[in-house]
């Protein structure tokens, strides 16, 4: 991991937003602002921070929110970019910051366009992995055998995670990378580097939701770091579609660690979860190979 | 200075007109035409424009939003399925009360596909909060774009200015084009009321509870009625200025009429050959053509109407269990007037059959001979 680094003190995310508690939503937008700053427009689009965000006329972020359409973050932001460049702004960041139905579903063909024309924005997912705003619905961001609300425990998810970061890959985007709460450091440093590349920029941040995980609300860190130890959310960036660079490579630990912590894995069997174990340890050994190539 | 150029390069030459800044949009047939002269347009630096090529209609209409929002003049151009695509975005393009431009080419919806004249796309987008104008020539559509910015800029709510597939888009005509000197006196750069501005951190569009929600929704409608007026005086500077005049209905032979036809858009023009043959022959048929949709010209159809004993509504659309679209408005406003014409709604021309003189003759001489309408939806040219 790179070396320590001191945060600025400066605070966009203002106490009294709507968040659940331990919700690590919130914290991903804490972080990725610091390291932003405060010119920027965040486009947003229906996900758990149009709640967040605050009710009118009240707003917990002290930097400008457009909210819009729930499939729109991508072909909005690439309006409010190319609006502000014929104004003659070319300073302000836009921002586009979606949940994973945001990205991975409703919204992944404005996703799609605005990465193949590489428009000029930062396209933040951050990934709590199911339609958490309207009660746990599960998503194709949603790992195989979750419990959503709609994968009951006699039949839960029965697919893959969708894999997201592959698919950006494919784009050749400038930049891409994964980022955790649980690494801020981490998440400071990609949001500053995603700052200074000029084009499509996409931040996968997994984003840990107590409610929707079954998971005690103190352990919410804890949970987020364990997905990276596991190598379930490995830490990794993808330059130009091809160069790839894994930031952690964590000693073996366990899925069963994290899988253990929360209740929509609860109903796991000890099978299931070793086929959990196969799955990652063969998308670790891909990503390894990518890494060398 | 006067040239004969196609609609759809006439609508191309009023966003240049306009000095529009950001174009979004997305190719279908009959529409094409228009971005691609607005590609080479931007191509060429002609129009300094960014042109967005975007993989969808909404997300054409997404970025118009956008770009909108932070005070950039903003146009698009579709058609049919592109409109009904774009919808969620209608309604959200008036609600955040953005001055977004829009040209739509009217044509049918599928299934089964047709690409050809029907004003089914944009009249099932009455309610999205968007001004509707329906035009009748190559001349009125640029006029009406360049008006259709002021207008838009005014009130803060979106513009659509419509016309008919293949008949308006694919016809060459001559034309008048401003020169760039005077429409710029006409038409000023945009100075938006409110837009987002990275040095202020304002939220736009979140979450509205019903203690306020009621109050926005009805300063939409304000606005609306308020266009009827705006709409005029923009109209009557653009007559002081450049000689040419639209309103938002306009009467055609109407004195003393026994019976007057309503339309909209093309078949206008065909309805008044038709009425100066029958005042040629002394016979009282008069027109009345509906340019604006929304706001809807409730005043001006009463009191052209009032005292006429018969109406003829011709409706290029149908709104399926109840009839035409037009007959269906112009009986609303009517309702509550004292003396009320008997009203004929006529549904011709769909998926772009044409409305002949023949059809337009067989609907008035029908509504003459009736006392009543046989049936409340009458359709002249169905073959049986």
């Amino acid at each position: 991991m790179r070396g320590e680094r001191k945060f600025p003190d400066d605070e966009y995310l203002m106490s009294g937003h709507l968040a659940c508690s331990g919700c690590g939503a919130t914290l991903a937008m804490r972080y990725t602002l610091k390291a932003i700053g405060e010119r920027v427009i965040i486009v947003l689009p229906a996900s758990c921070w149009s709640m967040i965000a605050g009710v009118f006329p009240h707003s917990s972020l002290k930097v400008p929110v457009y909210h819009v359409a729930f499939e729109t973050a991508a072909s909005t932001a690439t309006g409010v970019k190319a609006g502000l460049e014929m104004k003659g702004d070319k300073a302000t960041t836009v921002l586009a910051w979606a949940g994973d139905g945001g990205t991975f579903d409703i919204g992944l063909q404005a996703l799609s366009g605005a990465a193949e024309r590489n428009e000029d924005f930062i396209y933040v997912c951050y990934d709590n992995e199911a339609y958490m705003n309207t009660g746990i619905q599960r998503s194709s961001a949603t790992p195989l055998l979750t419990w959503t609300t709609t994968t009951p425990f006699h039949q839960t998810k029965e697919e893959a995670k969708k894999d997201i970061m592959g698919i950006m890959a494919a784009h050749r985007i400038p930049y891409a990378a994964t980022a955790s709460i649980a690494f801020p450091e981490d998440l400071f440093h990609k949001i500053k580097k995603a700052k200074e590349i000029k084009g499509f920029r996409f931040i996968h941040i997994l984003s840990s939701c107590p409610t929707g995980w079954r998971l005690p609300s103190q352990l919410s860190i804890k949970a987020s770091r364990l997905a990276v130890l596991t190598r379930i959310f490995p830490l990794y960036e993808i330059e130009n579609g091809e160069r790839y660079f894994i930031n952690l490579k964590p000693e073996f630990h366990s899925v069963k660690e994290y899988l253990s912590l929360q209740g929509r894995f609860s109903h796991l069997t000890e099978k299931e979860m070793e086929v959990i174990q196969n799955n990652v340890e063969k998308a670790w050994e891909r990503l390894l190979k990518k890494a060398e190539a | 200075m006067k040239v004969v150029i196609e609609w759809s390069h006439a609508v191309s030459q009023g966003d240049l007109l306009s000095r529009v800044e950001v174009i979004s949009a997305y190719p279908i047939t009959p529409q094409t035409h228009i971005v691609e002269r607005l590609s080479e347009l931007c191509a060429s630096g002609q129009l300094k424009a960014k042109f967005l090529k975007v993989e969808s209609e909404h997300s054409a209409m997404a970025s118009c939003i956008g770009a909108s929002a932070v005070g950039a003049r903003t146009f698009t151009a579709t058609s049919s399925q592109g409109i009904a695509l774009m919808h969620e975005l209608l309604h959200w393009a008036s609600g955040a009360r953005l001055p977004i431009v829009m040209c739509n080419v009217s044509r049918a919806l599928g299934a089964p596909w047709n690409i050809w004249c029907d004003q089914i796309d944009s009249l099932s987008q009455r309610d999205t909060g968007w001004l509707q104008f329906y035009c009748e020539s190559s001349q009125e559509a640029l006029d009406t774009i360049i008006q259709a910015f002021k207008i838009s800029e005014r009130i803060s709510l979106p513009s659509m200015v419509v016309l008919d597939a293949f008949y308006l888009s694919h016809t060459f005509e001559p034309v008048d084009i401003p020169d760039q000197e005077r429409v710029d006196r006409f038409l000023p750069p945009y100075e938006p009321k409110f837009k987002i501005d990275p040095k202020e951190a304002k939220s736009f569009s979140s979450l509205t509870a019903p203690d306020t929600f009621t109050e926005m929704r009805f300063q939409i409608q304000q606005s609306m009625e308020n266009a009827k007026s705006i709409i005029l005086e923009v109209d009557s500077e653009f007559h002081k200025i450049f000689g040419r005049s639209y309103g938002l209905v306009e009467p055609y032979r109407c004195e003393e009429a026994e019976m007057v036809l309503v339309t909209s858009g093309t078949v206008t023009s065909t309805c008044r050959e038709v009425i100066d043959q029958y005042r040629n022959d002394g016979k009282r048929i008069g027109l009345l053509k509906i340019r604006t949709v929304r706001p809807f010209p409730t005043e001006a159809i009463r009191e052209n109407l009032r005292g006429v004993p018969k109406v003829a509504v011709i409706d290029r659309n149908i709104s399926f269990g109840m009839g035409g679209i037009f007959a269906e408005e112009v009986r609303s406003v009517l309702c509550n007037e004292p003396e009320r014409p008997l009203i004929f709604g006529y549904v011709a021309g769909l998926g772009g059959r044409d409305i002949t003189q023949n059809t337009i003759s067989n609907v008035i001489e029908y509504s003459l001979e009736q006392d009543q309408p046989r049936e409340d939806v009458l359709w002249p040219d169905l073959r049986r």
